[in-house]
């Protein structure tokens, strides 16, 4: 892989974890239990477009065959999508959602930072920008999984079995791959294994204060980064991609 | 997004003025008439009071529920750049419904109360988000054409008797300008592009053209509060007059894409400098506001399951609150 095509996969693969996450935060708009919740959502979800649209546009400048952002964001089968298993996951209840974005916010904080410092500035630039989003995000989901787990009986019960079913999707995060490694070798990219540490550490704090349990590790589900996705993924896409798909080459 | 002209439709309430002496109601009316803000915790009828939380929940309620139309294209927006500028606009309009209230709480009102008229079906809403969103160029035509209505509405507003209420209106004002531009924006973008989307754009414009002219309100003459919204100068303009003014503008925007508006009697009338239109089916608007429009059911159903399926989760919240207060408490 040349330096340009490892840039251009690991950049959209970062692009397709902030879209996939931000569609799916969409899809819960006018469904939040507060009003306050409804801005958040909102607000947080638009960062994570923007984080795509940086992220697609810089990996189309690096490929240099004319694809723009939409390109990248609309226009590509299934397999081509490289982000977490974690995000495509359903949204389920409020519960399940703020431990989807607590687990994943706390990994992907920590891989930003480690982007900060990588050797090129194109992703150094945008991972500077969306780090300041996502430590917000992770304080705001933190917060909720607290609340959520030392808050009544029923919503401890209920966040700790959302924390049991979506615990399977974290050991993807840190299984590194090919790109992973040519990411790390070429342009001094984040060592998973070294954020892996850190992030029990984090999670493991912020569970104990949520009084809630830290699953056992066990089998883990993975395949995303490899574009290998669950069943929910077809039906995002088609919903996402349904306009761009039905009127080809039409200007929007 | 906003409502207005719905005030016929409330109800006053009991009748307090009798406690208020004559003495009392002539110097408010003599603040009012000197253009002064009234304040919160200034003196004020009982009725004006009343109007003021009937009219300010009701335009919340309206930013709220008008998330529902436009957030149903926000997962099938056809580009990046579409998709962020469409929940931008979104996340305004709850911001918008924050405002709102928080403007309508001074009036010594809590937002659970008016949440709660508003899931009880007693409280209303404005009548164009009963309509669908059947195609993306909806998206526009509530930019262009709603929000453009709104404008009309909320101009006037910023210069409300009631001090929070006009504060408010001003920053709500300046994100509904920046709507209406987009929405025009897209409604140009499309009208620019292939036959289908053209077809799309016209469309749109014949579904949302006579439900937005509904959303002035009434005719004057049906308007039973205007006349004393207007001595309080909750209000600066009659339905009907903002109604014209929006005709006027609008239908030359509507030539420039391209487009017909949907009234084949529409004529420019040379004398008055103003077009003359068809009468609006005051009938279809009575329905809508009434819970009898495409979407009414829908629209409340949504919000309802929301606050339902959230209960467990503010319970939570408060629990955990409860907890750490006495905590603290006992530290």
């Amino acid at each position: 892989m040349s330096s340009d095509e490892t840039l251009v996969a690991y950049a959209s693969r970062l692009g397709d974890n902030a879209l996939i996450l931000g569609q799916r935060m969409i899809e819960l708009v006018a469904a939040s239990p507060e009003l306050e919740e409804e801005l958040a959502n909102a607000n947080f979800s638009l960062d994570y477009i923007g984080q795509a649209r940086m992220y697609y546009t810089y990996a189309g400048e690096r490929e240099g065959a004319g694809r723009d952002e939409d390109d990248f964001a609309f226009l590509r089968p299934e397999h081509d999508y490289k982000n977490l298993l974690l995000v495509e996951q359903s949204n389920g209840h409020f519960g399940d959602s703020t431990v989807r974005q607590f687990l994943f916010e706390s990994w992907y904080v920590l891989l930003l930072e480690a982007l900060t410092r990588c050797s090129d500035e194109g992703i150094s630039v945008i991972a500077a920008r969306a780090i300041k989003e996502v430590r917000y995000h992770l304080r705001h989901s933190s917060q909720w999984l607290v609340r959520l787990g030392d808050g009544t009986e029923e919503s401890h019960a209920r966040v700790q079995v959302s924390l049991d079913d979506l615990w399977r999707f974290t050991g993807e995060m840190f299984a590194p791959d090919d790109l992973d490694d040519e990411m790390r070798a070429a342009f001094n990219g984040p060592h998973l294994e070294v954020i892996e540490t850190q992030w029990r550490e984090n999670v493991a704090a912020v569970l104990a204060e949520a009084t809630l349990d830290m699953p056992d590790d066990q089998w883990m589900a993975i395949g995303g980064k490899q574009g290998q996705h669950s069943e929910h993924m077809g039906f995002l896409l088609a919903e996402m991609q349904h306009l761009q798909r039905a009127y080809p080459g039409a200007t929007w | 997004m906003y409502t207005q002209g719905l005030d016929q439709a409330g109800k006053s309430g009991p009748d307090t003025r009798e406690a208020e002496t004559a003495t009392q109601l002539d110097a408010f009316q003599a603040r009012i008439d000197a253009e002064e803000k009234i304040e919160a915790k200034d003196w004020m009828p009982e009725a004006y009071r009343r109007t003021l939380i009937r009219q300010i929940s009701q335009h919340a309620h309206s930013e709220i529920i008008g998330m529902q139309p436009e957030g149903n294209w926000l997962t099938r927006a056809p580009t990046m750049k579409r998709k962020a500028i469409l929940l931008a606009k979104v996340q305004d309009e709850a911001g918008h419904g924050l405002y709102l209230y928080s403007a309508a709480e001074t009036l010594g009102v809590s937002r659970d109360e008016m949440v709660g008229e508003l899931l009880s079906g007693k409280a209303k809403y404005s009548s164009i988000f009963n309509y669908p969103t059947l195609t993306w160029a909806d998206i526009g035509a509530i930019g262009w054409l709603v929000d453009g209505a709104a404008i009309m509405n909320q101009i006037p507003l910023c210069r409300c008797s009631y001090g929070p209420y006009s504060r408010a209106m001003v920053r709500v004002c300046k994100e509904e300008s920046f709507h209406q531009r987009q929405g025009y924006e897209l409604m140009l973008t499309l009208c620019r592009g292939t036959e289908e989307q053209k077809a799309m754009a016209q469309d749109a414009l014949n579904r949302f053209w006579w439900p937005a002219l509904m959303m002035f309100g009434p005719n004057d003459a049906a308007s039973s509060h205007s006349a004393q919204s207007m001595a309080w100068k909750i209000k600066r303009f009659s339905n009907d007059e903002l109604r014209q003014k929006f005709i006027d503008v609008t239908v030359p925007q509507a030539e420039f894409l391209g487009l017909s508006v949907p009234d084949e009697a529409l004529w420019f009338n040379e004398d008055t400098g103003h077009y003359e239109h068809s009468d609006i089916d005051w009938q279809e608007f009575f329905d809508v506001i009434s819970g009898n429009g495409p979407c009414n059911r829908q629209r409340l159903a949504k919000r309802r399951k929301a606050q339902d399926d959230g209960a467990w989760v503010r319970e939570a919240a408060r629990a955990y609150a409860d907890k750490k207060a006495a905590a603290e408490a006992a530290a």
